[in-house]
């Protein structure tokens, strides 16, 4: 540490703080670096955290006018709001049913069509590699809203290109997203086109990253390239495995854009499109029950907390 | 060889398998493809040739005034200006913001690191969504519904991209810090002249995945701004029906120029993007 001692009395008395800043700024630094982040961390996440913890065991009882300074009346419930969320909203348990629904959906799916994606793109002499790179990352950088828009003109009843391909198979095609039955699988497919080319570019990273000389050393060994898959390969892959699945199923319960915009800013025929963000945005901003939403919010949280948990334990239980 | 690698030996998949291997990737990157094709072809196509049978991929008439009422009859160009100065603003002070953090966690040794860094981590798995309801009641009280502020403050350090910058920063030679120090140079200094530089490339990425990340959010958006005039493109596109009842046709046109530029910009950039977004995943 550079500390400038050679300062005749009198300028160190002048350079006091300049003295002191010199010897001690490697020491006061982290906290200036980390500024930002503890401040906007504090304002805008533990405040509003606890801000949403005690709005949960709160119901809006009324509005102040604008003349009056505008504002909420609020009146303390205790445990209602959670209590009609678990027993007595069936709404609420659609929204996670279809958010478990399409999580399982997408992922099982995903997974193994991801995996083989990534395989055939790691193999040698397999052409079109780097275009197929761009074209499955595409989907996952286009905006929810425009993959809405685009997927509401494919899955039209009549003049649909989905409907139209099946058509052309002598297949009838069927209202994906007028008819209640139809809702999740349209849901899935468009899921599928946004994400399963991302994860699969995630399985590629984790292929690059298996050593060829354990599989050499392997297959000296004799085994074959399906035990070389199983017992090298896959176990290599376990940490894609856990992003993968983790991120699908977070990603499934926050659903939201893609179908408030393929449900006209509703929730689906008979509420098979609605999702617990969805709800939560209803309840909050459209019905202005903002306790109520808030204890959506934190009922969603701990769910996601606890399946997440779940998972890795599970991912961890593998490993042995 | 190569007769003999067409007949799959050991030197690689056989001729009628390489041929299956290469049109399985090709029909993915075509599936993956036709919306993106079908989006362009639809903003070049008139409303009724749309709605009509048989459905086609491509137009059988190419027309352009999709676009001429998408410039004429709707705020799309002030909406494509507020997307580009919010989302600019909030790439550059939140990457310059998580550049910071993202040193001290990987350069300085300090009280309650473990705890901090515990900070970031569980920013990390808490959904924002919770946060939505006090987020809006705050934005009331500060006056900032309706202004740009709403969309540039509130979570401008994104602790995900301090987990990546610390990643990036770690490989910083202490040395060279130390070098600096001997030389007289501060601590902010040796930020600005000797980390920065040499996270250069992690930097861009981390910026593009922000800037991406704000170009296409729509929930908090929808929440804070009312005023037309203030949208940001998703919603501005989101809300062309309603109030516009603007044609599909012109939607797709709205859809396909609001997603160029980010195309552009990955193909462009898009190995060293892949190579930043996977790198985290695949160490665990």
């Amino acid at each position: 540490m550079p500390a400038h001692t050679l300062t005749t009395g009198d300028s160190s008395q002048r350079f006091s703080i300049a003295d002191w800043w010199s010897r001690n700024q490697r020491r006061v630094i982290p906290y200036i670096f980390l500024a930002p982040f503890l401040l906007s961390f504090l304002v805008f996440t533990v405040y509003p955290a606890g801000a949403a913890f005690f709005l949960s065991f709160q119901r809006v009882r009324g509005f102040i006018s604008q003349e009056e300074g505008g504002g909420v009346v609020l009146e303390y419930k205790g445990l209602d709001n959670y209590e009609r969320l678990l027993t007595k909203d069936k709404r609420f348990g659609t929204a996670i049913m279809n958010g478990a629904e399409f999580a399982i959906g997408t992922v099982l799916i995903q997974m193994p069509i991801a995996l083989g994606m990534a395989l055939l793109m790691n193999a040698p002499h397999v052409r079109f590699k780097v275009l197929a790179r761009l074209a499955f990352f595409a989907p996952y950088i286009t905006s929810a809203i425009v993959v809405g828009w685009i997927f509401t003109l494919i899955f039209q009843d009549r003049y649909g290109l989905l409907n139209g391909a099946l058509a052309a198979l002598g297949i009838e095609g069927v209202g994906w997203l007028t008819n209640k039955t139809f809702v999740m699988p349209a849901l899935i497919i468009l899921g599928l086109w946004t994400w399963c080319g991302y994860n699969s570019l995630f399985f590629l990273a984790g292929l690059q990253n298996v050593p060829d000389d354990l599989k050499e050393a392997a297959r000296i060994d004799g085994a074959n390239t399906i035990r070389v898959f199983w017992h090298i390969t896959i176990p290599f892959l376990r940490p894609v495995f856990v992003f993968v699945v983790i991120t699908g199923l977070i990603g499934s319960f926050s659903l939201f854009s893609q179908p408030y915009l393929l449900f006209d800013s509703g929730s689906g025929p008979g509420d098979a499109g609605l999702f617990p963000v969805m709800y939560l945005f209803f309840m909050g901003f459209e019905n202005f029950r903002m306790g109520y939403a808030s204890a959506i919010g934190y009922l969603l949280t701990a769910i996601i907390l606890l399946i997440t948990g779940l998972q890795l334990l599970l991912f961890r239980l593998w490993r042995v | 060889m190569l007769i003999k690698a067409n007949r799959g030996t050991a030197m690689g998949p056989g001729r009628v398998n390489l041929m299956f291997m290469n049109s399985v990737v090709l029909f993915g990157v075509l599936l993956t493809a036709i919306p993106f094709i079908y989006m362009i072809t639809a903003s070049f196509r008139d409303q009724g040739e749309l709605y009509s049978l048989p459905v086609t991929i491509m137009p059988r008439e190419w027309h352009g005034h999709n676009y001429q009422k998408l410039f004429g009859d709707t705020n799309f160009v002030i909406w494509y200006g507020n997307t580009i100065f919010t989302a600019g603003v909030r790439t550059v002070l939140g990457v310059y913001f998580a550049a910071l953090a993202g040193a001290a966690f990987a350069k300085y040794n300090f009280r309650f690191k473990r705890f901090f860094f515990f900070l970031v981590l569980a920013t990390l798995t808490l959904p924002f969504q919770v946060l939505l309801v006090p987020l809006f009641l705050m934005m009331v009280d500060f006056g900032w519904v309706d202004t740009y502020w709403a969309v540039i403050v509130p979570g401008i350090v994104i602790a995900f991209n301090i987990f990546l910058m610390r990643q990036y920063i770690e490989s910083v030679p202490d040395e060279l810090m130390d070098a600096a120090r001997i030389d007289g140079a501060s601590e902010f200094g040796i930020f600005h002249r000797i980390i920065i530089p040499l996270v250069r490339p992690a930097l861009g990425v981390v910026a593009i995945l922000t800037f991406v990340n704000t170009w296409n959010d729509f929930l908090w958006p929808l929440i804070v701004l009312h005023d037309d005039t203030k949208y940001m493109l998703a919603l501005g596109i989101a809300t062309m029906e309603g109030p516009y009842d603007v044609e599909i046709g012109a939607i797709m046109a709205a859809s396909f120029l609001s997603t160029l530029p980010i195309l552009i910009v990955f193909v462009l950039m898009q190995r060293q993007i892949i190579a930043g977004l996977t790198q985290g995943a695949i160490r665990g």
